[in-house]
This record gives structure tokens, sequence and C-alpha cells, in this order.
């Protein structure tokens, strides 16, 4: 019996899929759509701190399970992701946040490709004023074409 | 002349700004606690040897105590259970321990094997306890002082150097002031 190259694609597709829930690190499931979207979202702007690297989200280790069971449990109790970061962040630290905050602190870190670009700018725009004065001075003839 | 100052100043402020970096950074590898010159993160759990027993973190307050974080899972604290037993020698500070997410009965054993440096061990099965803390891996030793602030902490195995150099001179420097 033959069976369709079709039906072949699609069984193995299928199974593909399967797969690929069985391998994810993490099986929860939030009842609500919107609130696993947000868990997801979230765990995946986590850093797992023992493995530094990984998110939450993609993290086997322990400790990355016991976190992502307080954001499970602090979103089905109504907090906000704000809320989530800076719970967090108070104790792990911003290094926890994949996301950096705004802070004074590292103000000038976000604020140095501004002032760069400002300076680069700066720079280029004395350059073509420097070129451009010379344009109007440089009367000579070209030069001529050396002998050949 | 203009031409080469701009370079090397530009070059120097880099340097200056790099150096600075590398120097600030304090240990390569261990991450800042953001509970350092904080209060110490409240608790109340069952209490290892005295099953039915709660410690409750108000009762530590008013005194000097070394918080230290283990499990009989983690190699690096069987490594350190040397220099806690000396520690405890010493007399000058008493240890409070964290049991992280581990089995009573074998932590028990652990303890009769190689003696009980802690006066008291918490049991911390669900591991929220370690996470208020801040507590990233095993073993973690905070220094907490009678008003109940974290003012110092130690990520890995306590060794004999951290003790003298960085925990000792702490509480002797207070008790000194006192």
């Amino acid at each position: 019996m033959r069976v369709p190259l079709v039906v072949v694609a699609v069984v193995m597709l299928a199974v593909l899929c399967v797969a690929g829930t069985a391998w994810a690190v993490d099986p929860t499931e939030l009842p609500d759509p919107a609130l696993q979207a947000r868990y997801s979202a979230l765990t995946h702007e986590l850093r797992c701190m023992q493995c530094q690297n990984e998110s939450l989200a993609d993290s086997p280790v322990e400790l990355a399970a016991d976190l992502r069971r307080e954001v499970r449990e602090q979103l089905l109790a109504g907090k906000s992701d704000a809320q989530v970061r800076a719970w967090m962040a108070a104790r792990y630290g911003d290094f926890i946040l994949f996301r950096p905050r705004y802070s004074w602190r590292n103000a000038w870190l976000w604020g140095a490709p501004a002032v760069l670009l400002l300076i680069g700018a700066m720079v280029s725009w004395r350059i073509v004023r420097e070129r451009t004065a010379l344009l109007g001075t440089d009367d000579a003839p070209l030069e001529e074409d050396p002998p050949r | 002349m203009n031409r080469f100052l701009l370079p090397l100043g530009a070059f120097l402020l880099l340097a200056v700004v790099l150096a600075v970096g590398i120097w600030h950074s304090p240990q390569k590898g261990v991450i800042a606690s953001p509970l350092l010159g904080r209060p110490a993160p409240q608790f109340s759990l069952p209490e290892l040897n005295h099953p039915g027993r709660q410690l409750h973190s108000a009762q530590l307050k008013g005194r000097w105590y070394l918080f230290n974080v283990w499990g009989t899972w983690c190699t690096e604290c069987r490594a350190e259970h040397a220099v806690l037993l000396k520690v405890q020698q010493a007399g000058v500070v008493p240890l409070i321990g964290l049991d992280w997410k581990d089995d009573d009965a074998q932590a028990r054993d652990f303890l009769t094997q190689l003696g009980n440096p802690y006066q008291a061990v918490a049991v911390d099965a669900s591991g929220r306890a370690a996470i208020e803390w801040g507590v990233y891996g095993a073993p973690e030793t905070f220094l907490v002082n009678p008003q109940g602030i974290i003012v110092y902490k130690h990520v890995g195995a306590l060794t004999d150097d951290t003790w003298t150099r960085d925990i000792l001179p702490r509480v002797s420097a207070a008790a000194a002031g006192s």
C-alpha cells in the first residue's frame, strides 16, 4: 500500500508540533489567554539568576521554577507587570531584568548615544564648513595631466 | 598640535571611564545584592531540629547573627562546613541556618554526621524564604546587625579568609564601639 507523500508530511509535522510542547521547560498554563501572554512575556524578560544567560522561561533549574511560580501567583493576584518586575528587582537587583530600567544612575548610559551623535554631527559640520570655505579661495588651475 | 590633542584627550577620557568601570566592579561573577544595607526579610519557618516549633525572624532582633543558606544537595556547603564549625567555636556571632529546598531527614543526618554549627536551622521547603533574601545559589551567608540590617553578604563557600577579613572585623568593631 502506498501512502501519499502529503499524508506522510502532515503526520510528521503533527508529531513535531507535539514534541515541541513536550520539550518546553515550563508547562504552566494560566486560565486566561491574556494573562498567559503576560506571563510568557514576563518570564522571557526576567533572568534566571543561576544560569544568568537564560530567561526564567527557558531555564530548567529549580530556582527558575520557583521564580516562575512567583510570577504566576502575582499575576493571578492581579499585580501589574511593573509590580512583578519591581518585586523581582527589589530582591535580585536590576540584573534580573533583561530590559534595563531607566534610573539616574544609568542615565548617562542611556544618554551616551545621543551625546556621541551630537558630537559627531558637530565635527562633520565643522569639517564641511571649513572645506566649503576653502572652495571659494581655491582658484588655482587643476593639475595638468602628468606626462605620459 | 590641536590635531593630536583632541584624539589624545578623547582616548584618555575613554581610558579613565573604562578604568573606573573595571575597578568598581567589586567581585567578578558576584552580583551585588540590593538587600545590602536594608532590613533582613521577615520569616516564620519550622525548625529543623525541633519539629512543631517555628523560628521567627523577630526572635533574632537585637543581636548580631550570620544567616547561612545551605542544603545537603549542595557540595560547596559540605566544603564550607569546617569553617562554620570554627565560627561556632569562636563564639563571636551565632549561626542561623536556612535549609533550602532540602529533605529534612537527610539534613538532620548531615548535621549529626558532620557536626551542627547552627544555633537554629529554619526549613525553607518551598524556597520562598530564599527568594525573599535574594538567594541565587547555595551557600550564601549574610551578616545581620542588632538593628536587623544586612551589613554584608558572601556568595559561595565561606573561607577562613572571608571570616577573618570580612566578617569578624565588622562584628568586633561594633562590639568595641558599644
